[in-house]
């Protein structure tokens, strides 16, 4: 394997988590919902499937773990931007500051255990192609989802009734309950994904990237999903462009780094912004109108009756 | 009068003592409607009478707290619009509830039940459209859209689920002359095709044009039903205000003098994407007189409400002209010093702080070297301020301070209105003075506008409300996608000429008006 491949290999690697998660928060956001606790049920994704996986010694349990417990974290955070119309913000920062310190607490026995790497995909033929091989045909079965993913969500917003719902509650929610549209409901499911899908991401960092725990790894990887969203315009496809980008930053720089080319390292621990940044600032530029945030976002719906 | 007209044929929906509490408040107290097939039936009443609380109950948005809904005789609970909607009863709201990001055919889908595929939607819009002259491109997005465009989106969606019964909140509040007259035409056809219609609006020669019934609300309860041809505007209006209500009278004839206010070929660009660019405006207010900017909503008028308050700055100095000072580059503070005081259209949150007491709001303005010193808020004299101005304009409200938001519009319109005459500024301009305010206050608030003007000051009125125009106004303008129309005296408008302006469609008459 040349460098160059496995450069490229780890970029998708380093992109995954960031897609999965964003496109989460993507979809609770088009529903209306800011939610600032991603990295929460990030962290909490992590520690769960990690212990789950130990102790059954089974990656796919270890996954289930993982979602769950970010679905979780999500119902709890539901319970209190929906069921008390609480403040988004302030909820969602909670939801973080918890679950990294419950994550800690689970994860404490665990530290210092390791897992087997996940099995990759194998195409007899295909996947022993030269350059191309390992790219497209030998990834795991995290990568395929995340694009699967991808691909379905975007379907879901603009192809389906049910999208067009969920987005018209994220549009004006006042409009929406007047019309008889289930917005409580929605946006309770919408949280639920979101949360499942951060905690998937999380999952995937304990089992693939790093397969090992240890407390904070998720280190800011939720803000990162946070921001992704806002500049990709809350556009799945942007969505993806604007995770490989930021995902190629940080491996290019982290190698830039090591062949010490006299640049200082700070400046170039900046570059993954300032790229991701840049590339979705180009893309905004070249649509014009681009700027589609949710006419309700974070905002507490109470109903009138 | 009522009852020869109605013995004919079972109501289609009968409310009967229908009540809603709000803690403290009896919204509705024991209403009573009958509303027969195919009936243009009109709910009217001041701000507060209960009417929304009322349309609300019938569309399922709120409960009732007492009082029974019959549907075709048989009694219904409507606890949901999705009910309302199986039962057949559709609604257009005052406040479009459309969805701005997206476009005409899925804010229609997004509305009917889910047996609806966009596809269809698409193809069921041209039939509606058609049939009934609303036309409407399916893929355009709403926030490109003109309010009586919006207003058709509302229509069509009701319409496609074939509704009995069709609730329309103040319609013609956005449309111009001639967008309303083709709403009624509509309407007419809907009703001869036995579709009955509960018509809510302030405007009562529309409802004398179009209405056979009309139920009046008065604090909650049934005032009066009566036939609304039969009667003279000034007849229900007093019922509807428990008083008569006067004309506006000005004491003396306006005698222009000196320019206030100049406006010299002032270009704004738009600030935003839904933002419209000013044009090359020239207008000039006059010691002593109110000109009058009429047009319909999103042409411009709070554009040009911001330039003239230097809430957005122009290009030049000269530009803006305020008591023969330059000031086109100067902030709102600035031109206040120089005399001018302004009112903007939106009263919560743009004219007074939502939260603040009425005496923490009279702050808001000029007011500063009244109620503070070296940077201290003299309560008490503010306090006193805000009560000369509650007792001049004879402001009503709960409680000696209350926030501003606990005021009714109205009353809050009366307020800041107030806030900004009682200092007898020498340019005011106010946009929409009487916007959703009940005619009592509104009265008051126009006859204070001309009473200004008549004591000197120029006043310069934006308004999408003509007949307020033609009532105060002695010269007016017309305001069409950020051009402004030469002004006239208005004893040279019609109702037909305004509305052209309005539509665009009258260019020759700027040459006419340039060359003489």
């Amino acid at each position: 394997m040349t460098t160059f491949e496995a450069i490229l290999l780890t970029i998708v690697t380093a992109s995954t988590p960031l897609l999965i998660a964003s496109l989460g928060e993507l979809v609770a956001e088009r529903s209306g919902v800011l939610n600032l606790g991603v990295e929460g049920m990030m962290a909490m994704g992590a520690a769960c499937s990690f212990a789950a996986a130990v102790t059954f010694n089974s990656t796919a349990i270890g996954v289930g773990a993982g979602v769950l417990a970010g679905a979780v974290m999500a119902a709890l955070f539901a319970l209190v931007v929906l069921g008390f119309a609480a403040n988004q913000v302030g909820s969602g920062l909670a939801v973080t500051i918890f679950g990294l310190g419950l994550s800690g607490l689970i994860g404490a026995p665990f530290v210092g255990a390791r897992r087997d790497p996940v099995a990759p995909l194998h195409l007899p033929g295909l996947t022993d192609l030269p350059v191309i091989g390992r790219l497209f045909f030998g990834q795991d079965l995290f990568v395929y989802g995340s694009l699967v993913l991808t691909l379905a969500v975007a379907l879901y917003l603009n192809r389906t009734r049910a999208g067009l719902i969920l987005r018209s509650i994220g549009e004006n929610h006042a409009s929406a309950h007047g019309l008889g549209l289930p917005v409580l409901k929605t946006r309770f499911l919408a949280i639920l994904f979101g949360g499942a899908c951060a905690g998937l991401a999380g999952a995937y960092l304990s089992l693939v990237y790093t397969r090992f725990w240890s407390p904070g790894m998720t280190a800011g990887r939720g803000w990162i999903a946070l921001a992704l969203v806002v500049f990709a315009a809350w556009r799945p496809k942007w969505v993806l462009i604007g995770a490989y980008v930021f995902g190629a930053a940080t491996v290019l720089q982290l190698h830039a780094q090591a062949a010490q080319f006299g640049v200082p390292s700070q400046l170039l621990s900046a570059v993954p912004y300032l790229a991701t940044i840049l590339a979705l600032l180009l893309l905004s530029l070249r649509h014009g109108r681009a700027i589609g945030t949710p006419g309700s976002l974070g905002v507490p719906f109470v109903p009138d009756r | 009068m009522k009852e020869d007209l109605s013995t004919a044929t079972r109501p289609l929906v009968e409310l009967r003592g229908i009540s809603k509490r709000y803690g403290d408040l009896l919204a509705n107290d024991g209403i009573d409607i009958a509303i027969r097939p195919g009936e243009i039936h009109a709910l009217l009443g001041e701000n507060g009478a209960g009417k929304s609380t009322l349309v609300k109950i019938m569309y399922g948005v709120v409960e009732p707290t007492a009082g029974e809904i019959l549907w075709e005789g048989r009694p219904v609970a409507i606890a949901s619009p999705v009910q309302a909607r199986d039962l057949g009863i559709g609604m257009v709201f005052q406040h479009f509830s459309l969805f701005d990001e997206l476009t005409v055919a899925e804010n229609i889908a997004v509305a009917l039940s889910d047996t609806w595929t966009l596809s269809a939607v698409r193809a069921k819009l041209g039939d509606i459209s058609r049939n009934y002259g609303l036309a409407l491109e399916a893929d355009r997005a709403v926030w490109t859209l003109s309010a009586g465009e919006r207003q058709r989106i509302e229509i069509v969606r009701c319409l496609l689920q074939e509704p009995r019964l069709l609730i329309l909140d103040e319609p013609t509040s956005v449309l111009t002359p001639q967008e309303a007259e083709h709403l009624f035409v509509t309407l007419d056809k809907l009703s001869a095709e036995g579709v009955s219609i509960l018509y809510i609006s302030h405007k009562l020669e529309e409802v004398r044009r179009l209405c056979q019934t009309a139920t009046i609300l008065r604090a909650g309860k049934v005032v009066a039903s009566i036939d609304p041809r039969q009667r003279s505007a000034r007849e229900i209006a007093a019922l509807m205000v428990g008083a008569e209500v006067g004309d506006v009278r000005s004491t003396a004839p306006h005698v222009p003098k000196g320019e206030m206010l100049q406006v010299n070929s002032l270009s704004l660009p738009a600030d935003s994407v839904h933002g419209l660019a000013l044009k090359d405006i020239d207008l000039v207010a006059r010691a002593g007189e109110v000109v009058g900017i009429a047009g319909v909503a999103g042409n411009g008028q709070s554009e040009l409400f911001a330039a003239l308050s230097g809430e957005r700055v122009a290009a030049s100095n000269a530009a803006i002209v305020i008591a023969g000072r330059p000031c086109g580059l100067a902030g709102i503070d600035a031109r206040r010093r120089l005399g001018a005081a302004f009112v903007p259209e939106e009263r919560l949150g743009h004219a007074a702080a939502p939260t603040h007491s009425l005496s923490e709001n009279t702050l808001i303005s000029h007011a500063a070297a009244e109620v503070s010193r070296s940077g201290f808020i003299l309560l008490r004299a503010a306090r006193r301020f805000a009560r000369s101005i509650i007792e001049s304009f004879d402001v009503r409200m709960s409680g000696p301070d209350p926030q501003a938001r606990k005021l009714s519009g109205g009353n809050l319109q009366k307020f800041v209105i107030g806030r900004e005459m009682i200092r007898r500024p020498a340019v005011l301009v106010v946009d929409q003075p009487t916007w959703g305010v009940d005619a009592g206050a509104a009265r008051l608030i126009r006859q204070a506008i001309v009473d200004l003007a008549t004591a000197g000051s120029a006043v310069i009125v934006i308004s999408q409300d003509l007949d307020e125009l033609f009532e105060i106004a002695d010269r007016m303008s017309v305001i069409h996608q950020g051009h402004l129309s030469p002004l006239k005296p208005i004893s040279a408008w019609t109702r037909e000429s305004v509305g052209l302006e309005m539509l665009g469609v009258a260019g020759s008459s700027h040459e006419a008006a340039h060359a003489h």
